[in-house]
């Protein structure tokens, strides 16, 4: 499975991208879609130059996620693994983030 | 220390605005990332892993108290509270909102300070002696030509969209603690026998992914010339720099690919250029010596009972005074280097508060001074003796104390992938393992001068190919690794360290770190450094110790 | 498709070319210009030094921007006017935007092609410094010589 993530423009908080197509800080809340639906979808998201800074597909599943970028990308998720008291994990209490 | 005149003032200002316009138009739409992220970039503004990251730059690595507060004033409000030295004299936040900048290089300008030309290929933040205008044997302050270069590479017309980044480093003594032979340009001013002041040019050096030791391209450049050759350079540069492959865009494959070409380039721009023009009016020169003249030491005596009775009393005292106090030039003063690698912490991070801290003590203590180092530590550079204990237990209030300069612990590590979007693996954790393994003092003094430091990945801002024993993160199929170098050094005996042999895995490297260092202690010699050893024995040894019989 | 010119200081939009255009590389084939006005394109690659008894004959040489992040055009176009001393147009083609502007203005450049640029967005950036610390092809007069020049009047 894939998710969509990004950097927002504004600030350069990591977010994903839900089910309605709407930018979410929450690895939680991201949508997870199959191969062939992610491409299409990162389009869309691409064409939204004002929000977002950058956008790229990561490989996920409902744990987190996965593959070669795991680690780097569980690092955007959750925040510096050196500073726990930094980022995501120290923001958002859910065991989702 | 140089102090803004109006001219200064109002360009940097400008400067402000025309980057506040630049975001504007990026918000707005008008720009896509792809035209912005040259404009940010050059103003000092990336985007890492978690959010933009804003390196302001500290010229040469001058720094007064007002300086230091307004840093972390900005730290607070800003940011997560912290800023991160680095390697190049720089402080880094790791948290500001794009829309927030340019208020606060607007705050940063209130100080006289900026982040102009931090990143981007153009001629970066010129870096130089953390000791100038303190250490012993100094032929001149080298901050007066890093001042001149900082003023003629600002915003230069001609060499702000070069092939690749331009580092620049200057000194002015015998003893280098610029790293000026891994640098773009390295610039040491000396007499020669005549008596007269001129710069040795090294030209080409650099680390990253293929690291040269600089080429020396001229014995001796008569000072006044400085601008005129530099213009030279950059104009080679600017012209026959490759392009076409940003790997080999840096100018040490310019120059190494045939240096005595290289020198004749140089040389036949320079005798055909406008040298009395490019050098700029001499009253400038003198106007700008006079902001760098001593300050007014108190005339007292070299040594001081109060500070001998004082190490005496206490070991600890005394086991940072030995480890973290430098000589200075005038009788009765030291240089005191802070620290900013307590052990198991992020080398180069410090709190706003500790920031604070380090500024009530210079303005008290050290004429109002502060210098940040490349090894990411800071420097007061002029407290008097009588004052060390004061200032011992004023930095020991806010962890600021560890006695490790020089030492195992004392490592170089960047943000690695903790923070870095360009990252291959993890440094902080390295570091912080590896100086909890060599956190006893007593351990950490008898194995003396070792240099250890780590880059997350081979674009090399911790200088790895520099250290006695370098760690390079590698990325195996999703799985952090890192590769050892060993014989490096950033010094006046630079050299770049070699790659021992296959990497070894994050459980793996502290392991062979200590195997190393266990090595070293039971083959050196009276007073051989780990760098002497390895430079004595050569490679065989060391890789059996990390690889047994498998080396061979 | 509008070209920037610098006439007196002021900042000119207008489309009006020097005369016909040829390629260095044309001229190197033999083209040669015959009466009227004539202007010559020139690859950033080559050395504008060599090729001064080609663009004495030309009324403006136009110098190549292929990417904005390809400086070369700038020492080319330093050395036309400081070195080479000439005085015709010196022209900025390619991928232009308005924050490079004054860098081309102070290296000598006196016409931007800016295609379909913001004319107000070129105006205000070469308007964005009311002075310089180098010394350059511009007349402006760089900040050190400004403050010896103040010393002076002191
Ligand atoms: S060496 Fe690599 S990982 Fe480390 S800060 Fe530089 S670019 Fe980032």
């Amino acid at each position: 499975m894939k998710a969509i993530t990004a950097n927002r423009l504004s600030d350069g908080v990591v977010v994903y991208v839900d089910a309605h197509g709407a930018l979410v800080e929450r690895f939680g809340d991201a949508q997870l879609f199959d191969a062939d639906e992610a491409d299409e979808a990162l389009v869309r998201i691409l064409e939204r130059k004002g929000a977002i800074a950058s956008a790229y597909l990561i490989d996920a599943d409902a744990a987190g996620p996965t593959g070669r970028g795991a680690l780097r990308e569980t690092i955007r998720k959750s925040g510096p693994t050196v500073r726990r008291d930094l980022g995501k994990q120290a923001e958002l209490t859910d065991e989702r983030v | 220390m140089y102090r803004y005149d109006e001219f200064d003032e109002t360009f940097v200002r400008e400067r402000v605005a025309e980057f506040r316009g630049q975001v504007a138009r990026r918000l707005s739409g008008e720009l896509s990332e792809e035209q912005f992220k040259p404009l940010r970039l050059m103003n000092g503004v990336y985007l890492q892993l978690h959010a933009y990251m804003l390196r302001v730059a500290i010229p040469y690595g001058t720094l007064s108290a007002r300086q230091m507060r307004q840093l972390a004033m900005i730290a607070r409000k800003y940011d997560k509270g912290y800023g991160h030295f680095t390697t190049r004299q720089n402080i880094q936040y790791n948290w500001p909102a794009l829309i927030d900048v340019p208020d606060i290089l607007d705050d940063l300008a209130d100080v006289e300070m900026h982040s102009i030309q931090t990143s981007g290929n153009c001629i970066r933040n010129v870096t130089s002696d953390p000791y100038a205008g303190a250490a012993a044997n100094e032929t001149d302050d080298p901050r007066i030509w890093a001042e001149v270069i900082r003023q003629w590479s600002s915003q230069h017309p001609e060499f702000s969209f070069l092939p690749r980044k331009f580092k620049i480093a200057v000194t002015a003594s015998d003893k280098d603690r610029a790293a000026i032979k891994v640098h773009d340009i390295g610039l040491r001013l000396y007499r020669n026998e005549d008596g007269e002041r001129g710069f040795q040019v090294f030209v080409g050096g650099g680390l990253g992914r293929t690291p040269y030791i600089g080429e020396r391209i001229r014995e001796f450049l008569p000072e006044r010339q400085l601008l005129s050759y530099l213009e030279a350079i950059m104009r080679v540069y600017n012209r026959y720099g490759r392009r076409d492959n940003k790997f080999k865009a840096r100018i040490k494959i310019l120059v190494s690919s045939d240096p005595d070409d290289f020198r004749r380039l140089v040389e036949e721009e320079w005798a055909k250029s406008d040298r009395e023009k490019l050098n700029g009016p001499l009253d400038e020169l003198l106007r700008v010596r006079r902001f760098f003249e001593p300050p007014k030491y108190e005339n007292i005596p070299q040594t001081c009972n109060s500070l001998d009775a004082a190490r005496a009393r206490n070991d600890e005292f005394d086991r940072w005074v030995r480890n973290n106090v430098s000589d200075h030039r005038m009788a009765g003063y030291a240089i005191v280097n802070v620290s900013l690698k307590p052990i198991g912490k992020a080398p180069g991070d410090i709190s706003a508060e500790a920031m604070e801290t380090v500024a009530d003590i210079a303005e008290r203590y050290s004429f109002d001074e502060i210098r940040a180092t490349h090894e990411q530590n800071l420097c007061l550079p002029h407290v008097r003796k009588a004052d060390l204990f004061d200032v011992w237990r004023a930095l020991d209030s806010a962890r600021l104390a560890t006695a490790n300069i020089g030492l195992a612990s004392d490592i170089i590590a960047c943000p690695g992938l903790d923070y870095c979007d360009l990252a291959n693996a993890r440094s902080i954790p390295v570091a912080a393992r590896i100086a909890e393994r060599f956190a006893d003092s007593d351990e950490a003094d008898g194995i003396g001068e070792l240099k250890i430091k780590i880059s997350g990945c081979i674009n090399a801002c911790g200088h790895h190919h520099a250290g006695h024993i370098g760690i390079l993160g590698v990325d195996k199929k999703g799985e952090e690794f890192y590769q050892i170098t060993l014989g490096g050094s950033g010094g006046e005996d630079a050299s770049i360290g070699e790659i021992t042999g296959r990497s070894f895995s994050s459980s793996e490297v502290v392991d062979a770190v200590e195997r190393l260092v266990t090595f070293y202690k039971e083959n050196r010699t009276v007073g051989e450094r780990f760098l002497d050893l390895y430079r004595r024995l050569g490679p065989a040894p060391f890789k059996e110790t990390l690889y047994g019989d498998a080396a061979h | 498709m509008a070209t920037l010119r610098i006439k007196n200081g002021s900042a000119l939009f207008g489309d009006i070319r020097k005369g016909q255009e040829i390629s260095l590389a044309a001229w190197r084939e033999g083209v040669r210009p015959e009466a009227g006005r004539f202007e010559i394109s020139i690859p950033n690659t080559e050395d504008i030094e060599s090729l001064e008894n080609v663009i004495r004959r030309f009324d403006a040489v136009i110098l190549d921007f292929p990417v904005f992040s390809d400086g070369r055009a700038y020492s080319q176009a330093r050395i036309l006017r400081e070195r080479l001393g000439y005085k015709g147009e010196i022209r900025a083609r390619g991928d232009i935007l308005c924050d490079q502007a004054l860098f081309m203005i102070r290296c000598g450049f006196d016409a931007l092609e800016i295609g379909n640029g913001d004319k107000d967005a070129f105006t205000k950036a070469l308007g964005a410094y009311s002075a310089y610390y180098q010394i350059a092809s511009d007349n402006s007069v760089p900040i050190g010589a400004r403050r010896s020049r103040r010393r002076d009047a002191a």
